[in-house]
């Protein structure tokens, strides 16, 4: 495929391979690759298998699907069993459990109007065409799906459609980023052994580089911004042990064919137009963690579901046999959990990291177990067999 | 409501009072215009009329012409005391009911010979039992019947009885199509999903994911432009070949619809209790597909076939029956993608293009594209 297998080239990858082991040195790289578009390259692609033994990627909390509190997915439940209102999700908010055994999914089966949307967008024309239902998005994600929520409600608005509503959940990175390095749970489990990160890809392009300055300055991590594809991500492990090595700790955007220092201002001021940050919020794993989130502003208040159906959040604790808190924040591997793999599965998640496929654990679970256990490996015959 | 009728003429017994029951029908269903009823599901003159003038007339074959409850049939080249029968059914819902490449009605039928002919077997006859919604344009009936009597004739299977039923408007998605083949399998043909043995290659007769991606081209709300048509065909002629050219070398044949090739290699790796090593690089995938399941966040190892298969074959035999699909219109890119491996936990790993390894696991639950 043009412009995509470029990025995917396996002898590319092998040159960057071999000049991430001249770099590295005698000591342990533990790099977070903060995104879950991260998470699911490094696994779909294999990318561990090209790096050496001593470099270690620690999967991240930026999986928005994952992070989304059970409270959440309960108020959009209830949106659509209890108040009859038709609720626009995206695909993969539809499997992810929530209270009494329920999920988006199985509200649909007991009778809820729940309808998978690509886009915001979508979701507007859904709430045209019935214009004798109330119809909600339930917005969530990270600053790249912001601005596209904040299109269609200065769009509804615009129109004066008098059915549409947004739940709005996005949450910020920065805020996230920062949280992992120095919540108060830090403590309890000690240091963090990371020693950097790479940043996202598709939420710079929104917001630029210049966010993450401040935090790679005050906390002496190197942050290297990188594109979703295998080799981009590859060439953002050599910049970051390079700056290991050389004991920088500063931006560096991998991504230039997408990102730049300012971001898209356009989009930056849309979203300020229609939301601002909301004192606090709870993300599933990592818990309340203030100004991580955003709002609807008043001036909006007609297209903001909590106001329109006054909703009320309440919080609903992760299970406690579950270290996604620990595993968010790279102080425990999946497989230290006592839940992983046996009570906790993709097909029953119990914590967040399971819940899709970008999780740390469901990433783990479906494209790695198998590097849990001695097995027989692939011969080299296999090669010479496979035409 | 619903009302049994079988897809035979028996019913006219009930109008032979009539002198002529021909000039019963005197206007002729209205193609054109008309919608099903619920009389048509009501088994008087209206569902007569619907059978004959629309079933019968697509259908068309010795044994329902009989209009009798059930079919008598011969049973061609079997041998009574090694002989075996292979029988399968496959129920077909699918939105929409028009696809590139394909509708509900084909894919009934190929759906249905394919799981016959992946015992091994050669699929002789057909059955077909419809639930019509309401409503549904007759129109469009038609072009499924019509598809289903092409696709039947072109496989040499015929439809040989058959059942309507009509439920009220809203309690179906237009049609849907119960199909149940019947096949008869030579003796010293062993084929399962637990055959599988370490060291067997494993064979794909081509590019996956088209099917999938056709449909979803033209699902509400979804509609993108592709040149991909579904590969929807009855690979019964593809195997038959197969075994030809390695008698009892096949160890295992199974076509990956639903749930994708992954989904397919995992059910055989577990019912088999074997591992299996995938060469991602060696896995036909056609630009198109890859774009649309790149844009759509899919995976075309999940994304449903309807015109491939996988063979597992023993090592000694895998050229001759790789050459032997080629030689076949519906195996021309045939591949060897892997090896079946000793494995007590029954994992299909890939070594990827781009030089790693990963798991291949089950899908779980529905796929779903991913937001970011």
């Amino acid at each position: 495929m043009k412009y995509v297998d470029e990025f995917r080239d396996g002898q590319l990858a092998r040159r960057i391979a071999a000049a991430i082991h001249d770099e590295v040195g005698e000591r342990h790289y533990h790099f977070m690759e903060f995104c879950g578009g991260h998470t699911h390259a490094i696994s779909r692609y294999g990318v561990q298998d090209l790096l050496p033994p001593n470099v270690h990627m620690v999967h991240g909390p930026g999986c928005p699907v994952c992070v989304l509190p059970i409270g959440r997915i309960d108020q959009a439940i209830r949106l659509a069993l209890e108040r009859g209102a038709i609720v626009c999700a995206y695909g993969d908010t539809l499997r992810v459990p929530a209270s009494d055994g329920l999920s988006l999914a199985k509200a649909k089966a007991r009778g809820g109007d729940i309808r998978m949307v690509y886009s915001a967008a979508d979701a507007l024309a859904v709430a045209r065409a019935h214009p004798e239902r109330e119809v909600v998005f339930f917005a969530i994600g990270f600053e790249t799906t912001t601005p596209p929520t904040a299109l269609v409600i200065l769009e509804a608005q615009r129109e004066g459609l008098p059915n549409f509503s947004v739940l709005c959940c996005h949450v910020l990175t920065p805020a996230a980023i920062t949280h992992i390095l120095q919540s108060p749970e830090v403590r309890e489990f000690g240091t963090v052994p990371l020693d950097g990160f790479i940043g996202p890809a598709h939420v710079s392009i929104v917001i630029g580089t210049e966010p993450y300055e401040h935090f790679s300055e005050e906390y002496r991590k190197p942050v290297v911004i990188a594109g979703f594809e295998p080799l981009d991500v590859m060439q953002a492990i050599l910049m970051l042990v390079r700056q290991v090595n050389e004991g920088r700790a500063q931006v560096e955007n991998e991504f230039t064919r997408a990102v730049t220092r300012e971001g898209n201002q356009r989009a930056q001021g849309i979203v300020s137009q229609v939301f601002e940050l909301r004192a606090q919020f709870e993300w599933r794993g990592l818990g309340t963690v203030p100004y991580s989130a955003l709002q609807i502003r008043e001036r909006f208040a007609a297209f903001d579901a909590e106001r329109r159906f006054g909703l009320t959040y309440r919080p609903v604790p992760d299970n406690k046999a579950c270290e996604c808190g620990a595993i968010l924040r790279g102080v425990k591997r999946p497989t230290d959990c006592k839940i992983f793999g046996t009570v906790c599965t993709p097909e029953h998640p119990v914590g967040s990291c399971m819940v899709s496929s970008e999780g740390a654990c469901a990433a783990h679970y479906t494209y790695g177990r198998f590097r849990d256990i001695p097995i027989v490996h692939a011969g080299a015959g296999v090669e010479e067999n496979v035409s | 409501m619903t009302a049994n009728l079988p897809l035979s003429t028996a019913p006219v017994a009930l109008d032979a009072p009539a002198a002529d029951p021909t000039r019963a029908y005197s206007r002729p269903l209205s193609i054109r215009h008309g919608r099903i009823d619920a009389a048509h599901g009501a088994g008087g003159k209206a569902a007569m009329q619907l059978i004959e003038e629309l079933f019968l007339a697509a259908f068309d074959n010795e044994a329902l012409r009989q209009g009798d409850d059930g079919a008598v049939l011969a049973l061609p080249a079997f041998d009574p005391t090694q002989g075996r029968l292979v029988m399968a059914t496959d129920g077909h819902v699918i939105s929409p009911l028009f696809f590139p490449g394909g509708d509900i009605g084909s894919l009934a039928v190929h759906g249905t010979l394919n799981d016959v002919a992946m015992m091994g077997a050669q699929p002789l006859y057909l059955s077909a039992s419809f639930i019509l919604e309401e409503g549904l344009a007759l129109a469009d009936l038609q072009r499924i019947v019509y598809s289903m009597g092409a696709a039947a004739r072109a496989a040499g299977v015929p439809i040989v009885t058959g059942d309507t039923k009509v439920v009220e408007r809203g309690k179906g998605d237009g049609v849907f199509i119960s199909t149940t083949g019947v096949g008869v399998l030579a003796p010293g043909v062993h084929i399962s999903g637990r055959n599988a043995r370490a060291g067997d290659a494993i064979l794909l007769s081509g590019s996956i994911g088209d099917h999938g991606v056709a449909v979803l081209s033209q699902r509400a709300g979804l509609q993108f432009e592709t040149t991909i048509e579904s590969d929807s065909a009855a690979l019964h002629t593809l195997v038959a070949a197969m075994l030809a050219a390695a008698p009892g070398g096949v160890h295992v044949l199974r076509d990956p619809t639903r749930g994708g090739l992954a989904t397919t290699l995992n059910e055989i790796a577990r019912q088999s209790g074997v591992g299996m090593v995938l060469q991602e690089a060696a896995i036909p995938v056609k630009p198109q597909v890859e774009a649309a399941c790149e844009l759509l966040g899919l995976d075309p190892l999940y994304v449903a076939n309807e015109g491939k298969l996988v063979a597992l074959v023993a090592p000694e035999v895998a050229e001759r029956v790789l050459q032997a699909m080629r030689a076949h219109p519906l195996g021309r890119d045939a591949a060897c993608i892997g090896q079946v491996i000793a494995d007590p936990h029954h994992f299909v790993q890939m070594a990827t293009r781009f030089g790693g390894r990963r798991v291949v696991d089950w899908l779980s639950g529905e796929p779903l594209p991913r937001i970011c």
